[in-house]
Protein backbone atom coordinates (compact mmCIF):
# COMPACT_ATOMS: atom_id res chain seq x y z
CA UNK A 1 0.00 0.00 0.00
CA UNK A 2 1.43 3.36 -1.03
CA UNK A 3 0.49 6.25 1.23
CA UNK A 4 0.67 9.66 -0.34
CA UNK A 5 -0.75 13.15 0.21
CA UNK A 6 -2.20 13.26 -3.29
CA UNK A 7 -2.51 10.88 -6.21
CA UNK A 8 -2.57 12.34 -9.70
CA UNK A 9 -4.26 10.37 -12.47
CA UNK A 10 -2.76 11.41 -15.78
CA UNK A 11 0.79 12.48 -16.69
CA UNK A 12 -0.14 15.04 -19.34
CA UNK A 13 0.87 18.70 -19.02
CA UNK A 14 -1.84 19.45 -16.45
CA UNK A 15 -0.95 16.46 -14.29
CA UNK A 16 2.75 17.35 -14.43
CA UNK A 17 2.28 20.96 -13.40
CA UNK A 18 -0.16 19.93 -10.68
CA UNK A 19 2.58 17.64 -9.32
CA UNK A 20 4.94 20.63 -9.36
CA UNK A 21 2.48 22.74 -7.40
CA UNK A 22 1.88 19.99 -4.81
CA UNK A 23 5.61 19.45 -4.21
CA UNK A 24 6.24 23.17 -4.07
CA UNK A 25 3.77 23.65 -1.21
CA UNK A 26 5.34 20.72 0.65
CA UNK A 27 3.00 17.84 -0.16
CA UNK A 28 4.13 14.56 -1.65
CA UNK A 29 2.40 12.98 -4.59
CA UNK A 30 2.53 10.08 -7.04
CA UNK A 31 1.35 9.95 -10.64
CA UNK A 32 -0.36 7.11 -12.53
CA UNK A 33 -0.75 6.98 -16.31
CA UNK A 34 -1.97 4.29 -18.67
CA UNK A 35 0.52 5.26 -21.39
CA UNK A 36 4.07 3.90 -21.37
CA UNK A 37 5.49 7.42 -21.37
CA UNK A 38 4.99 10.82 -19.74
CA UNK A 39 3.21 13.58 -21.67
CA UNK A 40 -0.38 12.55 -22.35
CA UNK A 41 -2.01 13.90 -25.50
CA UNK A 42 0.99 16.20 -26.12
CA UNK A 43 3.28 13.24 -26.59
CA UNK A 44 0.80 10.75 -28.04
CA UNK A 45 -1.23 12.90 -30.44
CA UNK A 46 0.95 15.85 -31.40
CA UNK A 47 4.60 15.45 -30.34
CA UNK A 48 5.78 17.37 -33.44
CA UNK A 49 2.97 19.88 -33.82
CA UNK A 50 3.82 23.40 -32.70
CA UNK A 51 1.75 25.01 -29.91
CA UNK A 52 1.56 28.81 -29.86
CA UNK A 53 -0.57 29.65 -26.83
CA UNK A 54 1.47 28.68 -23.80
CA UNK A 55 2.11 31.92 -21.85
CA UNK A 56 5.72 33.14 -22.25
CA UNK A 57 6.53 30.30 -24.65
CA UNK A 58 6.02 31.75 -28.15
CA UNK A 59 6.31 28.38 -29.86
CA UNK A 60 6.99 24.82 -28.80
CA UNK A 61 6.02 21.32 -29.85
CA UNK A 62 4.09 18.85 -27.70
CA UNK A 63 7.32 17.01 -27.03
CA UNK A 64 9.25 20.15 -26.08
CA UNK A 65 6.49 21.26 -23.73
CA UNK A 66 6.51 17.84 -22.06
CA UNK A 67 10.31 17.85 -21.72
CA UNK A 68 10.23 21.30 -20.15
CA UNK A 69 7.54 20.28 -17.68
CA UNK A 70 9.59 17.21 -16.73
CA UNK A 71 12.65 19.42 -16.29
CA UNK A 72 10.64 21.69 -14.01
CA UNK A 73 10.01 18.64 -11.79
CA UNK A 74 13.74 17.83 -11.50
CA UNK A 75 14.15 19.27 -8.01
CA UNK A 76 11.42 16.99 -6.72
CA UNK A 77 11.18 13.31 -6.01
CA UNK A 78 7.99 12.05 -7.67
CA UNK A 79 7.10 8.46 -8.35
CA UNK A 80 5.49 7.77 -11.73
CA UNK A 81 3.50 4.59 -12.31
CA UNK A 82 3.35 4.22 -16.09
CA UNK A 83 1.51 1.52 -18.05
CA UNK A 84 -1.04 1.37 -15.26
CA UNK A 85 -4.66 2.33 -15.42
CA UNK A 86 -6.57 3.32 -12.31
CA UNK A 87 -9.43 0.85 -12.05
CA UNK A 88 -11.01 1.57 -8.70
CA UNK A 89 -11.43 4.51 -6.35
CA UNK A 90 -13.17 3.64 -3.08
CA UNK A 91 -13.74 5.51 0.16
CA UNK A 92 -12.03 3.93 3.17
CA UNK A 93 -12.46 5.86 6.42
CA UNK A 94 -11.18 9.38 5.66
CA UNK A 95 -9.03 8.32 2.74
CA UNK A 96 -9.51 7.15 -0.81
CA UNK A 97 -8.33 3.67 -1.64
CA UNK A 98 -7.11 3.54 -5.23
CA UNK A 99 -6.24 0.40 -7.20
CA UNK A 100 -4.58 0.11 -10.60
CA UNK A 101 -4.65 -2.50 -13.34
CA UNK A 102 -1.26 -3.82 -12.15
CA UNK A 103 -2.51 -4.27 -8.62
CA UNK A 104 -0.71 -1.23 -7.17
CA UNK A 105 -2.78 0.34 -4.42
CA UNK A 106 -2.71 3.76 -2.82
CA UNK A 107 -4.26 5.28 0.25
CA UNK A 108 -4.62 9.03 -0.02
CA UNK A 109 -6.87 11.86 1.15
CA UNK A 110 -6.67 13.49 -2.30
CA UNK A 111 -7.19 12.14 -5.81
CA UNK A 112 -6.64 14.57 -8.66
CA UNK A 113 -8.01 13.44 -12.01
CA UNK A 114 -5.99 15.05 -14.80
CA UNK A 115 -7.15 12.50 -17.31
CA UNK A 116 -7.65 14.53 -20.50
CA UNK A 117 -10.34 12.75 -22.47
CA UNK A 118 -9.71 9.46 -20.69
CA UNK A 119 -7.04 6.83 -20.99
CA UNK A 120 -5.44 5.82 -24.26
CA UNK A 121 -6.47 2.36 -25.41
CA UNK A 122 -5.62 0.58 -28.66
CA UNK A 123 -8.18 0.85 -31.45
CA UNK A 124 -9.58 -2.54 -32.23
CA UNK A 125 -10.83 -4.49 -35.23
CA UNK A 126 -14.49 -3.87 -35.90
CA UNK A 127 -15.72 -7.42 -36.69
CA UNK A 128 -17.18 -8.88 -33.50
CA UNK A 129 -15.63 -12.32 -34.04
CA UNK A 130 -12.14 -10.84 -33.49
CA UNK A 131 -12.82 -10.37 -29.78
CA UNK A 132 -12.62 -14.01 -28.74
CA UNK A 133 -9.07 -14.32 -30.09
CA UNK A 134 -7.84 -11.19 -28.34
CA UNK A 135 -4.68 -11.70 -26.25
CA UNK A 136 -4.51 -15.33 -27.46
CA UNK A 137 -3.73 -15.11 -31.16
CA UNK A 138 -4.81 -11.54 -31.92
CA UNK A 139 -2.87 -8.65 -30.42
CA UNK A 140 -2.70 -4.87 -30.57
CA UNK A 141 0.91 -4.71 -29.36
CA UNK A 142 3.83 -7.11 -29.32
CA UNK A 143 4.99 -8.25 -25.90
CA UNK A 144 7.00 -11.31 -26.91
CA UNK A 145 8.00 -11.68 -30.53
CA UNK A 146 9.40 -15.20 -29.96
CA UNK A 147 5.90 -16.72 -30.11
CA UNK A 148 5.64 -15.78 -33.80
CA UNK A 149 8.74 -17.69 -34.89
CA UNK A 150 8.00 -19.93 -37.88
CA UNK A 151 4.32 -18.98 -37.86
CA UNK A 152 2.04 -17.09 -40.24
CA UNK A 153 1.42 -13.58 -38.93
CA UNK A 154 -1.11 -11.21 -40.52
CA UNK A 155 -0.37 -7.58 -39.74
CA UNK A 156 -2.96 -4.84 -40.26
CA UNK A 157 -2.23 -1.10 -40.47
CA UNK A 158 -0.40 1.49 -42.53
CA UNK A 159 1.78 3.36 -40.04
CA UNK A 160 5.23 2.82 -38.59
CA UNK A 161 4.20 0.14 -36.10
CA UNK A 162 2.70 -2.04 -38.84
CA UNK A 163 5.65 -1.45 -41.19
CA UNK A 164 8.34 -1.98 -38.56
CA UNK A 165 6.82 -5.23 -37.32
CA UNK A 166 6.28 -6.49 -40.85
CA UNK A 167 9.97 -5.92 -41.58
CA UNK A 168 11.14 -7.40 -38.29
CA UNK A 169 8.91 -10.48 -38.35
CA UNK A 170 9.60 -11.21 -42.03
CA UNK A 171 13.03 -12.47 -40.89
CA UNK A 172 11.65 -15.66 -39.39
CA UNK A 173 7.89 -15.71 -39.98
CA UNK A 174 5.58 -15.74 -42.95
CA UNK A 175 4.14 -12.22 -42.96
CA UNK A 176 0.94 -10.88 -44.52
CA UNK A 177 0.68 -7.09 -44.43
CA UNK A 178 -2.83 -5.80 -44.97
CA UNK A 179 -3.77 -2.15 -45.35
CA UNK A 180 -6.90 -0.28 -46.42
CA UNK A 181 -5.19 1.71 -49.22
CA UNK A 182 -2.07 1.66 -51.39
CA UNK A 183 -0.28 4.48 -49.57
CA UNK A 184 1.46 3.93 -46.26
CA UNK A 185 2.04 6.73 -43.80
CA UNK A 186 5.26 5.58 -42.11
CA UNK A 187 8.89 6.58 -42.57
CA UNK A 188 9.86 6.50 -46.25
CA UNK A 189 12.77 4.14 -45.61
CA UNK A 190 10.44 1.61 -43.99
CA UNK A 191 7.90 1.93 -46.81
CA UNK A 192 10.65 1.27 -49.39
CA UNK A 193 11.91 -1.69 -47.41
CA UNK A 194 8.44 -3.23 -47.19
CA UNK A 195 7.97 -2.85 -50.95
CA UNK A 196 11.34 -4.49 -51.57
CA UNK A 197 10.55 -7.36 -49.23
CA UNK A 198 7.22 -7.77 -51.00
CA UNK A 199 9.03 -7.98 -54.35
CA UNK A 200 11.37 -10.62 -52.94
CA UNK A 201 8.34 -12.56 -51.74
CA UNK A 202 9.24 -12.14 -48.06
CA UNK A 203 6.11 -10.13 -47.26
CA UNK A 204 2.70 -10.79 -48.82
CA UNK A 205 1.22 -7.37 -49.36
CA UNK A 206 -2.56 -6.88 -49.55
CA UNK A 207 -3.67 -3.31 -50.06
CA UNK A 208 -7.21 -1.95 -50.28
CA UNK A 209 -8.20 -4.79 -47.99
CA UNK A 210 -9.70 -4.67 -44.50
CA UNK A 211 -10.46 -7.31 -41.88
CA UNK A 212 -13.83 -8.93 -42.49
CA UNK A 213 -13.84 -11.91 -40.19
CA UNK A 214 -11.66 -14.04 -37.91
CA UNK A 215 -12.33 -17.76 -38.24
CA UNK A 216 -11.70 -20.63 -35.84
CA UNK A 217 -13.23 -22.30 -32.78
CA UNK A 218 -10.76 -22.14 -29.91
CA UNK A 219 -7.74 -21.63 -32.11
CA UNK A 220 -7.58 -18.98 -34.84
CA UNK A 221 -7.40 -20.74 -38.21
CA UNK A 222 -7.79 -18.10 -40.86
CA UNK A 223 -9.11 -14.63 -41.59
CA UNK A 224 -11.31 -13.23 -44.30
CA UNK A 225 -10.18 -9.92 -45.74
CA UNK A 226 -12.38 -7.80 -47.92
CA UNK A 227 -11.27 -5.69 -50.88
CA UNK A 228 -12.64 -2.21 -51.67
CA UNK A 229 -14.50 -3.83 -54.57
CA UNK A 230 -16.11 -6.26 -52.07
CA UNK A 231 -14.05 -9.32 -53.16
CA UNK A 232 -13.19 -11.52 -50.16
CA UNK A 233 -9.94 -13.44 -49.71
CA UNK A 234 -9.30 -16.09 -47.09
CA UNK A 235 -5.84 -16.17 -45.51
CA UNK A 236 -4.61 -19.03 -43.32
CA UNK A 237 -2.96 -17.42 -40.33
CA UNK A 238 -1.69 -18.31 -36.87
CA UNK A 239 -1.55 -14.80 -35.46
CA UNK A 240 -3.05 -11.39 -36.18
CA UNK A 241 -1.59 -8.03 -35.20
CA UNK A 242 -3.62 -4.80 -35.49
CA UNK A 243 -1.95 -1.38 -35.41
CA UNK A 244 -4.59 1.32 -35.68
CA UNK A 245 -3.23 3.77 -33.14
CA UNK A 246 -4.83 4.69 -29.85
CA UNK A 247 -8.17 6.11 -28.85
CA UNK A 248 -9.15 7.82 -25.63
CA UNK A 249 -11.73 6.07 -23.48
CA UNK A 250 -13.18 7.44 -20.27
CA UNK A 251 -13.06 3.90 -18.90
CA UNK A 252 -13.45 3.18 -15.19
CA UNK A 253 -13.70 6.89 -14.25
CA UNK A 254 -17.40 6.61 -15.11
CA UNK A 255 -17.89 4.25 -12.14
CA UNK A 256 -16.55 6.42 -9.33
CA UNK A 257 -19.78 8.22 -8.46
CA UNK A 258 -18.80 11.51 -10.07
CA UNK A 259 -21.12 13.92 -11.88
CA UNK A 260 -20.20 13.26 -15.49
CA UNK A 261 -21.65 15.00 -18.52
CA UNK A 262 -20.39 14.34 -22.05
CA UNK A 263 -17.17 12.70 -20.86
CA UNK A 264 -16.33 15.65 -18.57
CA UNK A 265 -16.52 15.92 -14.80
CA UNK A 266 -18.31 18.79 -13.07
CA UNK A 267 -16.18 20.76 -10.60
CA UNK A 268 -16.37 23.96 -8.57
CA UNK A 269 -14.01 26.75 -9.53
CA UNK A 270 -12.55 27.36 -6.09
CA UNK A 271 -10.95 23.98 -5.46
CA UNK A 272 -11.75 22.15 -8.68
CA UNK A 273 -13.34 19.57 -6.46
CA UNK A 274 -15.93 17.14 -7.83
CA UNK A 275 -19.14 16.14 -6.05
CA UNK A 276 -16.93 13.77 -3.99
CA UNK A 277 -14.87 15.40 -1.23
CA UNK A 278 -11.17 14.92 -1.88
CA UNK A 279 -11.56 14.05 -5.56
CA UNK A 280 -10.62 16.85 -7.93
CA UNK A 281 -10.64 17.13 -11.70
CA UNK A 282 -8.36 19.45 -13.68
CA UNK A 283 -7.47 20.02 -17.32
CA UNK A 284 -9.53 18.90 -20.30
CA UNK A 285 -11.56 16.43 -18.28
CA UNK A 286 -13.14 19.01 -15.94
CA UNK A 287 -16.12 21.16 -16.73
CA UNK A 288 -17.50 24.38 -15.22
CA UNK A 289 -19.18 27.49 -16.65
CA UNK A 290 -16.71 29.15 -19.02
CA UNK A 291 -14.31 26.20 -19.19
CA UNK A 292 -11.66 26.53 -21.90
CA UNK A 293 -9.87 23.39 -23.02
CA UNK A 294 -6.46 25.02 -23.10
CA UNK A 295 -3.26 23.82 -21.48
CA UNK A 296 -2.91 27.15 -19.69
CA UNK A 297 -6.31 26.63 -18.02
CA UNK A 298 -5.14 23.23 -16.80
CA UNK A 299 -2.11 24.85 -15.13
CA UNK A 300 -4.36 27.28 -13.22
CA UNK A 301 -6.81 24.55 -12.24
CA UNK A 302 -3.98 22.32 -10.98
CA UNK A 303 -2.48 25.12 -8.90
CA UNK A 304 -5.79 25.70 -7.12
CA UNK A 305 -6.56 21.99 -6.66
CA UNK A 306 -3.11 21.53 -5.09
CA UNK A 307 -3.89 24.20 -2.45
CA UNK A 308 -7.20 22.47 -1.73
CA UNK A 309 -5.31 19.19 -1.18
CA UNK A 310 -3.24 20.84 1.55
CA UNK A 311 -6.26 21.14 3.85
CA UNK A 312 -7.05 17.42 3.71
CA UNK A 313 -3.42 16.23 3.78
CA UNK A 314 -2.31 18.55 6.62
CA UNK A 315 -5.48 19.21 8.62
CA UNK A 316 -3.54 20.64 11.57
CA UNK A 317 -1.38 23.05 9.60
CA UNK A 318 -2.25 26.30 7.97
CA UNK A 319 -1.37 26.83 4.36
CA UNK A 320 0.57 30.04 3.81
CA UNK A 321 0.80 31.59 0.38
CA UNK A 322 4.41 32.31 -0.67
CA UNK A 323 6.33 33.39 -3.77
CA UNK A 324 9.20 31.39 -5.26
CA UNK A 325 11.14 34.64 -5.70
CA UNK A 326 11.38 35.31 -1.98
CA UNK A 327 10.34 32.36 0.19
CA UNK A 328 13.20 30.50 1.85
CA UNK A 329 10.89 27.51 2.30
CA UNK A 330 10.07 27.26 -1.36
CA UNK A 331 13.65 27.89 -2.45
CA UNK A 332 14.80 25.03 -0.22
CA UNK A 333 12.26 22.70 -1.77
CA UNK A 334 13.46 23.78 -5.18
CA UNK A 335 17.03 22.95 -4.18
CA UNK A 336 18.12 26.55 -4.57
CA UNK A 337 18.95 27.05 -0.89
CA UNK A 338 20.42 24.56 1.57
CA UNK A 339 19.35 24.16 5.19
CA UNK B 1 -25.59 29.23 -43.53
CA UNK B 2 -26.09 25.70 -44.77
CA UNK B 3 -28.57 23.04 -43.81
CA UNK B 4 -26.58 19.93 -42.89
CA UNK B 5 -28.28 16.60 -42.32
CA UNK B 6 -26.64 14.19 -39.93
CA UNK B 7 -27.97 10.65 -40.01
CA UNK B 8 -27.12 8.82 -36.81
CA UNK B 9 -26.49 5.09 -36.71
CA UNK B 10 -30.07 4.40 -35.56
CA UNK B 11 -31.19 5.98 -38.87
CA UNK B 12 -32.54 9.19 -37.31
CA UNK B 13 -32.17 12.39 -39.35
CA UNK B 14 -30.99 15.56 -37.67
CA UNK B 15 -31.09 18.59 -39.95
CA UNK B 16 -29.33 21.62 -38.52
CA UNK B 17 -28.58 25.09 -39.87
CA UNK B 18 -24.84 25.49 -39.45
CA UNK B 19 -23.14 28.88 -39.67
CA UNK B 20 -20.60 29.44 -42.41
CA UNK B 21 -17.05 29.04 -41.17
CA UNK B 22 -17.86 26.39 -38.60
CA UNK B 23 -16.91 22.82 -39.40
CA UNK B 24 -19.37 19.97 -39.90
CA UNK B 25 -17.91 18.53 -36.67
CA UNK B 26 -18.62 21.74 -34.72
CA UNK B 27 -22.17 21.83 -36.09
CA UNK B 28 -22.75 18.38 -34.64
CA UNK B 29 -21.05 18.95 -31.29
CA UNK B 30 -22.76 22.31 -30.65
CA UNK B 31 -26.14 20.79 -31.38
CA UNK B 32 -25.65 17.67 -29.27
CA UNK B 33 -25.84 15.26 -32.18
CA UNK B 34 -24.66 11.92 -30.83
CA UNK B 35 -21.89 9.85 -32.39
CA UNK B 36 -19.28 12.51 -33.14
CA UNK B 37 -16.79 12.48 -30.29
CA UNK B 38 -14.16 14.90 -31.62
CA UNK B 39 -11.81 14.02 -28.76
CA UNK B 40 -8.95 16.21 -29.98
CA UNK B 41 -11.20 19.21 -30.62
CA UNK B 42 -10.59 19.56 -34.34
CA UNK B 43 -6.83 19.10 -34.50
CA UNK B 44 -6.96 16.24 -37.01
CA UNK B 45 -5.22 14.12 -34.42
CA UNK B 46 -7.77 11.56 -33.27
CA UNK B 47 -10.15 10.40 -36.05
CA UNK B 48 -13.18 10.42 -33.73
CA UNK B 49 -15.28 12.81 -35.85
CA UNK B 50 -15.39 10.34 -38.74
CA UNK B 51 -18.43 10.52 -41.05
CA UNK B 52 -19.55 8.96 -44.32
CA UNK B 53 -20.41 11.60 -46.90
CA UNK B 54 -23.34 10.92 -49.21
CA UNK B 55 -21.89 9.90 -52.58
CA UNK B 56 -23.19 12.85 -54.60
CA UNK B 57 -21.45 15.25 -52.23
CA UNK B 58 -18.02 13.62 -52.35
CA UNK B 59 -16.73 15.67 -55.29
CA UNK B 60 -18.29 18.91 -54.10
CA UNK B 61 -16.37 19.00 -50.86
CA UNK B 62 -12.98 20.65 -50.56
CA UNK B 63 -10.43 17.87 -51.08
CA UNK B 64 -8.57 16.17 -48.27
CA UNK B 65 -5.52 17.90 -46.90
CA UNK B 66 -2.31 16.05 -46.10
CA UNK B 67 -2.83 13.97 -43.05
CA UNK B 68 -6.59 13.44 -43.24
CA UNK B 69 -6.25 10.16 -45.14
CA UNK B 70 -3.55 9.09 -42.67
CA UNK B 71 -5.90 9.71 -39.76
CA UNK B 72 -8.69 7.87 -41.56
CA UNK B 73 -6.47 4.75 -41.47
CA UNK B 74 -7.26 4.70 -37.76
CA UNK B 75 -10.97 5.44 -38.01
CA UNK B 76 -13.57 2.80 -37.24
CA UNK B 77 -14.62 1.04 -40.47
CA UNK B 78 -13.34 3.58 -43.00
CA UNK B 79 -14.87 3.49 -46.48
CA UNK B 80 -14.28 5.28 -49.77
CA UNK B 81 -16.66 8.08 -48.72
CA UNK B 82 -15.09 8.57 -45.30
CA UNK B 83 -14.12 12.06 -44.17
CA UNK B 84 -13.14 13.71 -40.91
CA UNK B 85 -15.95 16.16 -40.19
CA UNK B 86 -13.53 18.58 -38.49
CA UNK B 87 -11.92 19.16 -41.88
CA UNK B 88 -15.12 20.14 -43.72
CA UNK B 89 -15.73 23.88 -43.36
CA UNK B 90 -19.34 24.92 -43.90
CA UNK B 91 -20.23 27.46 -46.60
CA UNK B 92 -23.39 28.27 -48.58
CA UNK B 93 -22.23 25.76 -51.19
CA UNK B 94 -22.69 22.93 -48.72
CA UNK B 95 -26.41 23.60 -48.22
CA UNK B 96 -28.11 20.20 -48.22
CA UNK B 97 -24.99 18.17 -47.33
CA UNK B 98 -25.85 14.81 -45.81
CA UNK B 99 -23.46 12.75 -43.70
CA UNK B 100 -23.89 9.40 -42.00
CA UNK B 101 -22.37 8.90 -38.57
CA UNK B 102 -20.72 5.49 -38.02
CA UNK B 103 -21.96 3.13 -35.31
CA UNK B 104 -18.99 4.11 -33.19
CA UNK B 105 -15.83 6.16 -33.34
CA UNK B 106 -13.40 3.57 -32.07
Amino acid sequence: MNKTDALIIGAGPTGLFTAHQLKLIGLNCEVVDNLDKIGGQCIELYPDKPIYDIPAVPECTGEELTNNLIKQLNPFDIKFHLNERVEEVKKENDNWLVKTSNGTSFSTPNVIIAGGVGSFEPRKFSPKDCEKFEDKSLFYSVKNKQIFKGKVVSIFGGGDSALDWAIELSKDCSVNLIHRRDEFRGAQASIDKVHNLAKEGKINLFTKYQMASAIGDQQLKSIDIKHDNNGVKNLKTDYVLGFFGLIMQLGPIANWGLNIDKKTIEVDTEKFETNQKGIYAVGDICNYPGKLKLILSGFHEGALAARACFKLARPNEKYRFEFTTTSTNLLKRLGKKSD
Amino acid sequence: MAKITYITHDNKDHTIEVQNGLTVMEGAVQNDIPGIDADCGGGMACATCHVYVKEEWLDKLPSKEDGEEDMLDMAFEPKKNSRLSCQIVVSDDLDGLTVNIPSKQG
